[in-house]
């Protein structure tokens, strides 16, 4: 299925997550990963710690929300993918992140800005394993 | 105060997330897939986060501290290791299967979309796994 391509708005949508990983680091001194943030609120190292993380969660939970008051429409959303594989690829993200310690937000955008080596392979690694996988599913099993 | 921020920082991440494309695994997995239905969209959502971290963090990280905590909390670990090329190569097939990452999928659960929720379910489930198993399976061994 295609979708339309959208260099401005990515551009701008990249900004802004960009700025909140910026702003989220002036203020508390954190990285602005998903992986972690969610995983240290499931885990929490302490009540305080769990807190700041629920709440950042909650807010970015309220940006359907906000989209849909700001432009008359709730974002779109296409699952191209069936069930099953929502669920086995939702499993396998959530056993990656763990052992790879971060995804796109916490290596692919705040590690690759503080120039981590660490970060940076992280991220090669995954993204030639999504566009390998992403071909096989699509081209070579689906076919 | 510095909840209500975070609270503020969630919502421009995931209002990034929704105006980028990034919670719309249509999109995502069109990034992906060069041979076929390929959309360049996500080149622009990480050229724009980096462009803003890569600038905003070297302003930021020099200070002596975030306005609301007494250091910063940067992830200490330096090593290339198995674990974090395993786990990131999980975590890229897994993202090819299902078309969200983590970062993808939160801030979409306001939309209240089925299919976020299924998938966010199994990535809780993955994270719970991957961080509680290995100590239960070592537990049961030690008995």
């Amino acid at each position: 299925m295609e979708t339309e391509f959208t260099p401005w708005a990515s551009l701008a949508g990249g900004a802004m997550i960009g700025l909140a990983a910026v702003l989220l680091m002036l203020v508390a001194g954190r990285v602005m990963g998903a992986t972690g943030i969610l995983a240290g609120a499931l885990i929490p190292a302490s009540r305080a710690d769990a807190t700041w993380r629920w709440v950042m969660i909650a807010g970015m939970v309220s940006a359907p929300a906000l989209y849909l008051v700001a432009t008359g429409g709730w974002p779109e959303i296409t699952v191209p993918v069936s069930t099953p594989m929502l669920l086995i690829g939702g499993f396998l993200v959530g056993v990656g992140v763990t052992f790879g310690g971060g995804c796109t937000s916490g290596h692919g955008v705040c590690g690759i800005a503080r120039i981590s080596t660490r970060s940076i392979a992280a991220t090669a690694v995954f993204m030639v394993a999504c566009f390998a996988t992403v071909y096989v599913v699509r081209h070579v099993v689906g076919g | 105060m510095r909840l209500v921020l975070i609270f503020l920082i969630g919502a421009l991440f995931g209002l990034g997330i929704v105006i980028s494309g990034m919670g719309n695994p249509a999109k995502v997995v069109n990034f992906f897939d060069i041979a076929g239905t390929w959309d360049p969209s996500l080149i622009f959502v990480m050229g724009g986060a980096l462009a803003v971290t890569l600038v905003g963090y070297r302003l930021v990280l020099p200070k002596d501290r975030p306005l609301f905590d007494t250091a910063f909390h940067l992830p200490l670990a330096r090593q290339i290791d198995r674990r974090l090329v395993g786990g990131s190569a999980v975590f890229g097939i897994g993202w090819g299967i299902a078309g969200f990452c983590p970062g993808g999928a939160l801030p979409v659960l306001g939309a209240f979309d089925a299919s976020v929720w299924l998938f966010t379910g199994a990535l809780v489930a993955g994270i719970m796994a991957a961080r509680l198993g290995p100590g239960l399976i070592a537990r049961r061994a030690s008995v």
